[in-house]
């Protein structure tokens, strides 16, 4: 049983072409009913039907949290990615009926927080700004530090400055670089929360500026961009199905274990929440352990893997499926 | 040295480790008169730098002077003494409501200054992970009568009689982080006539 599983049919009501790179999609109910509430940081997982191949890729929602009549949510094309973002970006048009998920949220704001400190990198911008709003309509302290490689490609940064004003900080790497994340970070008050959403350099350098410099683990929250990488084609054995299935380049192995109807946990897509986590019947060979959540024992143990990101690379694979 | 000596009971007694420095932008030490050994201690394996950073909150036993002597000599950053734990703890609040994320709790003594800072640490917006906590000296119980909410200090005895609403009571080993207490419940509610042998467990 997953998320995935009951999905809730919606129309692409509009397309907007936010900057070269990124495009903001907007979903309403078929029938116009209200869309499941949400809180900001959860995403969605979006069911595209390309030809023969099906893909479902998970996308923050940047719409508030308080608007229940549509979601919407912004997609960087990435050419050299799995497809997902090239198809929403060439094939998706408005009047377009697609299928979405229930929101699922992984990311979510700790509501004991005195202040919400917000980080973000690039894309790794859209759930910040259902937080943002979220947070301001609570009246909880937060603050913005937004980073992104030129100002022609920082998504929104105008529209934020102006929603939220003082509270939103912009960088640019081609006007001086990111925030001074020792000095930010030194400087917050007790109780302050951290977020980061980004590149992974970026996730990786706050974690560790932030635990160097005392901050308990609970205040610290990250969110990786959710996307499974492509790699090469590779088979499987599902040993309660006894049946060998075959994952393509492109495809993740739990879109191939879908594909074969086999049941199998997931939530998140993304190798963040642990739903899928499976074991390893026999590896002869090496998986390429892609997840957030496996510790390294796990990882090294060969007895477990996150289908959703993770792939396979070697003679033979067998799964507890 | 004199170690703690809290048995094991249910999940909600709290028990106590031995503090040790965590990393950290600004260290703030509460400490009454068995727990300043401990600081002593902290202070004095701490690399160079260390005390510049460091916040000690005392609260002395009355007439004693060499303790604070020492522990002023540890040349922390701030150093601050007070008759009684309430005086001091209001005082942590204070500093605390200043203080920065980054910033290490540590607690060392008896039962009711560590409960009662705790308390303060978290309404101060600080995580339980932020805080170490030493016990060391009396195992005296801070309890609260949970009929008539009264706080009974230092509680030496099993049962006790509540100074406020006069029932006796069982000092359980549930403990409300919370209020900082031990719960105190009447022990001879079907039968206040019913006779208790009161003895002295808390030492």
């Amino acid at each position: 049983m997953s998320a995935s599983d009951h999905l809730i049919p919606v129309v692409v009501s509009k397309v907007v072409e936010v900057n070269s790179i990124i495009k903001r999609f907007e979903f309403k109910h078929i029938h116009g009913n209200e869309l499941p509430a949400f809180s900001g940081g959860a995403h969605i997982v979006v069911e595209m039907l390309d030809g023969s191949t099906k893909r479902k890729n998970a996308y923050s929602l940047m719409s508030s949290p308080f608007e229940r009549g549509q979601y919407a949510i912004s997609v960087r094309r990435d050419d050299d990615g799995r497809g997902g973002s090239k198809f929403m970006h060439e094939k998706v048009e408005a009047g377009m009926k697609m299928n979405i998920s229930a929101p699922v949220n992984l990311f979510s704001l700790d509501l004991r927080a005195r202040k919400h400190l917000m980080i973000a990198g690039g894309i790794g911008i859209t759930p910040f700004i259902a937080q943002m709003a979220q947070a301001s309509e609570l009246g909880a302290p937060f603050e913005l530090h937004y980073a992104a490689r030129t100002a022609a490609q920082a998504a929104y940064m105008d529209s934020l400055q102006d929603r939220f004003g003082d509270n939103v900080t912009c960088y640019c790497d081609d006007a001086g670089g990111g925030p001074d994340l020792a000095e930010l970070l030194s400087d917050q008050p007790l109780g302050t929360h951290v977020y980061v959403c980004g590149p992974k350099g970026m996730i990786e350098a706050v974690v560790k500026t932030a635990t160097d410099l005392g901050w308990p683990a609970a205040h610290i929250h990250f969110e990786h961009f959710l996307s499974p990488p492509v790699g090469q084609a590779f088979s499987v054995h599902l040993a309660k199905a006894g049946i060998d299935i075959a994952v393509g380049p492109e495809q993740s192995l739990l879109e191939a274990i879908e594909a074969s109807g086999t049941p199998v946990n997931c939530l998140c897509r993304g190798g963040a929440c642990g739903q899928c986590e499976t074991r390893v019947v026999t590896c002869d060979g090496d998986i390429a352990h892609n997840d957030h959540w496996l510790d390294d024992d796990q990882r090294a143990s060969k007895q477990f893997i996150m289908p959703c990101v993770s792939r396979f690379r070697g003679e033979r694979l067998e799964l507890d499926l | 040295m004199s170690e703690s000596l809290i048995e094991e009971s249910i999940l909600s007694r709290p028990t106590y480790g031995t503090l040790a420095i965590a990393p950290g932008l600004a260290h703030y030490f509460v400490a009454d008169a068995s727990g300043a050994e401990c600081v002593i201690r902290v202070a004095q394996a701490a690399p160079k730098g260390f005390m510049e950073k460091v916040h000690i909150l005392y609260v002395p036993t009355p007439g004693e002077n060499a303790l604070i002597t020492a522990l002023y000599a540890l040349g922390a950053k701030r150093f601050e003494h007070f008759p009684t734990i309430d005086d001091a703890i209001a005082r942590l609040g204070d500093w605390l409501a200043d203080a920065k994320m980054g910033s290490q709790l540590y607690l060392a003594g008896t039962e009711g200054l560590i409960g009662q800072a705790v308390a303060k640490g978290e309404e101060c917006g600080l995580d339980h992970t932020a805080v170490q906590c030493e016990h060391r000296g009396s195992l005296a119980r801070r309890v609260q009568c949970v009929h008539c909410k009264t706080m009974i200090e230092k509680v030496t005895t099993q049962p006790v009689k509540c100074p406020s609403c006069d029932l006796l009571l069982l000092v359980r080993d549930h403990y409300s982080r919370r209020l900082a207490a031990f719960q105190g419940v009447c022990i001879n509610a079907e039968d206040p006539t019913e006779e208790v042998e009161i003895r002295e467990v808390f030492k």
